[in-house]
């Protein structure tokens, strides 16, 4: 049954999160609930918006306790908190707020997927517009109905059970006393299936980062960063999504994810690896017509020669611009770098509409950045 | 929801419902359901009703409980609410022993709304009530939109505490009072006139110029004293309902959440009475009549975390059972009456036994007549409170954290009676509703020692002002001063009022 209460809960998700009402905003209190797992402490945030009342100061009233202890001595735990582990009483859950509000700021529990909502509305980021999903369908059974005639593994028992009861009580062969009920042929019913299409869509993430001695901390910080909201993103908008990380210097290899972000290498820079291996990967395992690519490129910018900068823009439009749904480049800026990649991909890719270019200056450009990757939906 | 009982329950209901007529219980009928976690949680963030009016605290109450669940922190076992039939809610994960228990703590409970005097003015179709209040207030939520009607109720609940208690049970203003004026005039006329038997010294002894400005100090005076209202105003909401500027929608819902509250008063007055009663007879049944051998551990593991303490908090369920079994005790062996007051042989008193038997009498006349601050007041004695450790805190400036403060009973005694009067929360009533003779409304906070919490009264203050629209005052004392805090829409303001206290 659906619970009632879900419009209720939803409208106090949406408070907390601070999405409507704002004049509540002040009172809502974390009010965190610790137990312990184990060695482990676990600390469960139980968000709370506390209307205020009139009411006595805490601290000036002070209570009455049970237990040992000399006068002097503290009172461990919280005043009257009243938690008893079990038996709710009538409800009238009149327990006085805890005297320890922390003042910190407040931490807000969200899923990924609420997150990627919030980021969505925030960002106004348009849904993305699935391509293959159409044509790509896995085929499963669904048992809807019931029919007169099948195979015995499918006999319905219960339906072919009552039909036979119905008729004998019909015809008058029935006898309450001795309750014996023989299905005939014509009672027999049978589970019938229909072959149901589902659409799928598919979709796999390549990321692609220079790691050359010019791009440091600071810079992957960043790429970790917003390659995790667009990771979030596109999750949120395929089910089975596959990720790809590619890094360069002046050669390009494919790592796990863990090496994608930890690894510093030194040395020159040749994004047109990169872009090679890329292609390589989509042609070798990604067929277009299953796939929606989205290929992520990372760099400060700087390239070894001019001359590698046109094999770049040359693999991009024979063999992965034409295949993807997006490519999108962002640009970091690092004091080494030049910036002039970005410029020469733009003079010679202009109002390609698979292409998606952005510069990062800092870790408060990231919020604009995703937008330009994300704003257009594809 | 309508599930049918499983017959294993529905027997056992039979035999439980029994068991506790048999020992005088005599509780409404008692109606279960069986609920899953989901739905249990979702019905006790309603606070035990099926339906509420939409807002989104239930959505929060059903999250904390849902939390708890799901880490395994606390557990719903059963609830009940006070309504003729009375309905009572069985986890459906609840062992058998479990749901024998809470059927006999519901039986309990039962039989304390029915009995106790502080119920007998409550709604016993609360549970259709309810129901009526939602439908209403969806309508509004139609008609005026969700979230202004969500603002209105907010505004209401932040003054959830401002009613007037005991009001169901005594009449606070006389009709008498206000007598109407020909009456007044009379006694105008007749007040301060000199007694004289002789008609021609009536000039001298009450000459006409002294009796009129007399009149016109008289009536003056009479001026003053037509307040308004004539009395203070305990019960604030009520106030809100007859004067406060309301569209009809809004005074429909105040009077529907004041309504609610009225409900729910007489549970938080009888806490620790409630759950001590219904504590008591679930031990009493389980033990003495129904418990198989089998269900010895599990009833004691559960009793035992009913009636835990954690930490050196109080427990209510804890302190109602043992001053009901102490009352018991006491009325068995005769331990009461000037007899034993003024005994002061302690040896004597401890093998004290008059063998009178009243016990079980006398706690079913305390469930009757008592509410929790008369139940403490008369049975809280000396002995109970040494006997279980009880002590008062406060908070330690110097340590920044409350302390222990004093064993004496007389403190103790104090104390706990203090944090139960009016359940607990500050005495203010309306003295003046057309304060300044601009209609600004002032609150005069009834200051007994402990002064308000000033970070909530200014935003409830606040709350207050979009209700009455006019300025609002709220006189109270901090830190020994008197105060008078105002907000008239756009500043608060607070200044001293007076001599110093």
């Amino acid at each position: 049954m659906g619970l009632r209460i879900h419009t209720d809960h939803h409208r106090f998700r949406a408070i907390v999160r601070g999405r409507i009402k704002q004049n509540l905003k002040d009172y809502i209190k974390s009010g965190d609930l610790i137990s312990k797992q184990g060695e482990k402490k676990l600390t469960i945030p139980i968000p709370r918006v506390e209307l205020p009342h009139f009411r006595f100061s805490d601290r000036a009233q002070g209570g009455v306790g049970q237990g040992p202890g000399q006068a002097g001595e503290s009172v461990s735990g919280q005043p009257q908190q009243g938690s008893q582990g079990q038996g709710q009483g009538q409800g009238q859950g009149k327990g006085k707020a805890g005297a320890d509000a922390s003042e910190h700021g407040v931490d807000v529990e969200v899923s990924l997927n609420e997150l990627a909502d919030m980021m969505g509305e925030e960002l106004k980021l348009p849904r993305i517009e699935k391509r293959g999903s159409k044509r790509l369908s896995s085929r499963s059974l669904k048992y809807s109905g019931v029919h007169t005639s099948g195979p015995e593994a499918l006999r319905h028992f219960k339906r072919s059970f009552k039909n036979a009861l119905r008729r004998q009580i019909a015809s008058g062969n029935y006898d309450p006393n001795n309750p014996v009920v023989v299905p005939v042929r014509e009672d027999m019913r049978y589970r019938s299936f229909k072959v149901v299409e589902k659409p799928q869509s598919n979709a796999v993430i390549i990321y692609m980062m220079d790691v050359s001695g010019s791009m440091g901390e600071e810079q992957k910080e960043i790429v970790r960063i917003e390659s995790f909201w667009i990771d979030t993103w596109l999750r949120r908008h395929y089910d089975g999504i596959e990720s790809r990380y590619i890094i360069h210097d002046a050669m390009a290899k494919e790592v796990d994810r863990h090496t994608f972000f930890h690894t510093r290498e030194s040395g020159g820079t040749m994004i047109s690896s990169a872009y090679r291996l890329c292609a390589e990967v989509i042609r070798q395992d990604y067929p277009r017509d299953e796939w929606n690519i989205y290929p992520f490129h990372f760099s400060d910018g700087d390239n070894w020669s001019v001359d590698d900068t046109r094999t770049c823009v040359g693999i991009l439009r024979e063999g992965i611009l034409p295949i993807v749904n997006q490519f999108s480049y962002g640009q970091v800026e690092s004091p080494y770098g030049s910036g002039q990649f970005i410029k020469d991909l733009r003079e010679h890719l202009h109002g390609h509409p698979a292409v998606s270019l952005s510069e990062i200056k800092d870790k408060d450009g990231i919020y604009a950045s995703i937008k330009d990757f994300l704003g257009r939906g594809r | 929801m309508p599930k049918v009982l499983p017959r294993d329950l529905a027997d056992l209901q039979g035999v439980v419902d029994e068991a506790a007529r048999v020992e005088g219980l005599n509780g409404f009928r008692t109606i279960y359901e069986v609920l899953d976690f989901d739905e249990m949680n979702m019905v006790a963030a309603f606070g035990g009703f099926p339906v509420r009016y939409p807002h989104w605290k239930w959505g929060m109450e059903y999250e904390r409980l849902s939390k708890t669940y799901e880490y395994g922190l606390s557990k719903i076992y059963e609830m009940v609410i006070n309504n003729d039939p009375c309905y009572a809610y069985l986890l459906e994960s609840n062992s058998f022993v479990d749901q024998k228990l809470v059927m006999c703590h519901v039986a309990g409970h039962s039989d304390f709304f029915k009995n106790n005097y502080a119920f007998q003015y409550t709604n016993r179709r609360m549970i259709d009530e309810m129901a009526n209040h939602a439908t209403r207030v969806r309508r509004y939520a139609d008609w005026y939109g969700v979230d202004e009607v969500e603002n209105f109720i907010d505004k209401v609940l932040c003054l959830e505490n401002l009613i007037d208690r005991h009001a169901p049970y005594i009449v606070r203003t006389r009709k008498d009072r206000d007598t109407d004026e020909g009456e007044r005039a009379a006694k105008v006329d007749s007040v301060r006139r000199m007694p004289t038997d002789k008609e021609y010294m009536e000039r001298y002894v009450n000459p006409d110029q002294y009796m009129e400005s007399e009149r016109e100090r008289v009536q003056k005076e009479e001026k003053k004293q037509k307040t308004f209202p004539a009395e203070p105003a305990r019960d604030v909401l009520q106030f809100l309902v007859g004067y406060a500027p309301l569209k009809r929608w809004q005074r429909d819902i105040l009077e529907i959440l004041r309504d609610e509250f009225y409900y729910f008063a007489p549970q938080a007055m009888t806490k620790i009475m409630n759950e001590g009663w219904a504590s008591y007879w679930h031990a009493h049944l389980m033990t003495k009549k129904l418990m198989l051998p089998s269900e010895l551990l599990d009833f004691a593991d559960r009793h035992s975390g009913v009636v835990a303490q954690t930490g050196k908090s109080l427990n209510p369920y804890k302190l109602g059972v043992e001053l009901f079994r102490d009352i018991e005790e006491r009325w068995n062996r005769g331990c009461f009456g000037p007899e034993w007051e003024h005994c002061s042989n302690m040896a004597e008193k401890q093998a004290w036994d008059k063998k009178l038997g009243q016990g079980r009498q006398k706690i079913f006349d305390v469930r009757k007549h008592y509410s929790d601050v008369t139940f403490i007041d008369e049975f809280f004695t000396l002995d109970f409170c040494k006997r279980n450790g009880f002590f008062t805190y406060g908070f330690d400036k110097k340590k920044q954290d409350f302390v222990i403060e004093s064993r004496e009973f007389k403190e103790v005694k104090k104390k706990l009676l203090a944090s139960l009067t009016n359940s607990g929360s500050p005495v203010i009533c309306v003295t003046d509703g057309n304060f300044e003779n601009r209609a600004e409304l002032l609150l005069e906070h009834r200051h007994d020692g402990v002064d308000l919490d000033f970070a909530y009264a200014r935003d409830t203050l606040r709350n207050l002002q979009y209700i009455w629209t006019r300025p609002v005052h709220l006189l109270t004392h901090f830190e020994e001063r008197q105060v008078m805090l105002s907000f008239d829409g756009e500043a608060l303001k607070e200044r001293p009022v007076g001599r110093q206290v």
